[in-house]
């Protein structure tokens, strides 16, 4: 009894706690400092359409590879806690149409995230994004398939390689003395294009590989529960 | 866009009132899962700005007046990490509560009371 009151005094407390926040505010009718800056250097400086994918990538690139190396943690962690264990569960076979219908959609999924995270700095999208949709082609084929093995060795290869070229692209950045993880230390090309807005396109697809392969490390984990 | 920032308030108080009442420890999860969809609708709905477009700078926008044309593109980019980041936390919380169910077949946090004071 005693827990429930104090509970709906701290909910009291949090909401009087918030009220001004929602009702003092006043939406802004421009851009901040900050933000106009973000929007003028997307386009003479790094040839970038999309403003969102050169603030993650370029100007706030520290914050993206501290994120990468958050969500590797955690995939470490899930690792270390459900360990794998060799007792046979049995599970129902999938439907046949699950079956079929897997075998001829996850080449196509695949193809999207592949498609989502080369384009991230043309269109609404990115190495995340991309990386979580290749995860569910996975997902489907771990559903379709009971008895599904995925090669470890090649998952790691991949999530390995991706992060470690990742901090090389940086540091090559430091080499030239433009600064880590600046993206012009290839041509801009011409904007609009794929090939465009230098180390981008590259770094979001490194990105999305490492999500993808530790996503998908993820639920062959999980599975084993 | 009031409206989502007091739905996104709404639900990080939902989210916030499960996890302190419920006993269960999944419901407890889905209660940080709840308040952590809340921030992302209020930090989204800060950076909005009235009758502008989406930050991204093709045909649509004209990109010498594009600073006076699209809404704030560092709330998006801030809620880009929340989001990846919530979803790894969510999954190792998840995988914390199979542990301790394996080792006390009891999913209530009342059977846990070694750090309770």
């Amino acid at each position: 009894m005693i827990k429930k009151i104090l509970i709906i005094f701290a909910m009291l407390g949090l909401f009087i706690v918030f009220l001004p926040l929602i009702t003092n505010f006043e939406f802004s009718q421009n851009l901040s400092e900050l933000a106009s800056k973000y929007v003028r250097g997307s386009v003479d400086e790094l040839n970038s359409q999309n403003v969102v994918t050169s603030v993650i990538v370029t100007y706030r690139g520290l914050d993206t590879l501290g994120e990468v190396t958050v969500l590797f943690l955690a995939t470490a962690g899930i690792g270390f806690l459900l360990k794998k264990k060799n007792k046979k569960s049995k599970k129902r076979v999938a439907s046949e149409i699950l079956q079929t219908a897997s075998s001829f959609l996850v080449a196509l999924i695949v193809l999207l995230g592949v498609y989502i995270f080369t384009h991230g700095h043309l269109t609404p999208g990115g190495g995340f994004q991309g990386g979580v949709i290749i995860a569910t082609a996975f997902l489907l084929l771990l559903l379709s398939d009971v008895n599904m093995k995925f090669n470890h060795t090649i998952l790691q290869v991949v999530e390995s390689f991706s992060g470690a070229f990742y901090v090389v692209i940086g540091i090559i950045g430091l080499v030239l003395t433009v600064g880590f993880l600046n993206s012009k230390i290839i041509p801009l090309g011409e904007y609009g294009t794929l090939f465009s807005a230098g180390t981008i396109p590259i770094i979001y697809s490194l990105i999305g590989l490492k999500v993808g392969s530790e996503l998908t490390n993820i639920l062959d984990t999980m599975r084993g529960e | 866009m009031i409206v989502a920032l007091i739905l996104g308030f709404a639900l990080l108080l939902i989210g916030i009132y499960g996890m302190l009442s419920q006993k269960n420890l999944i419901k407890i999860v889905i209660g940080f899962s709840i308040a952590d969809t809340g921030t992302h609708i209020i930090i989204v709905s800060i950076g909005y700005l009235r009758n502008r477009t989406a930050p991204i700078l093709n045909s649509a926008v004209d990109i010498s007046k594009a600073v006076q044309q699209v809404v704030d593109p560092i709330p998006s980019a801030l809620v880009l990490t929340a989001i990846v980041i919530g979803l790894a936390v969510t999954a190792l919380m998840l995988s914390f509560v199979v542990e301790l169910y394996k080792k006390r077949q009891s999913l209530s946090i009342d059977d846990y009371q070694e750090l309770k004071w």
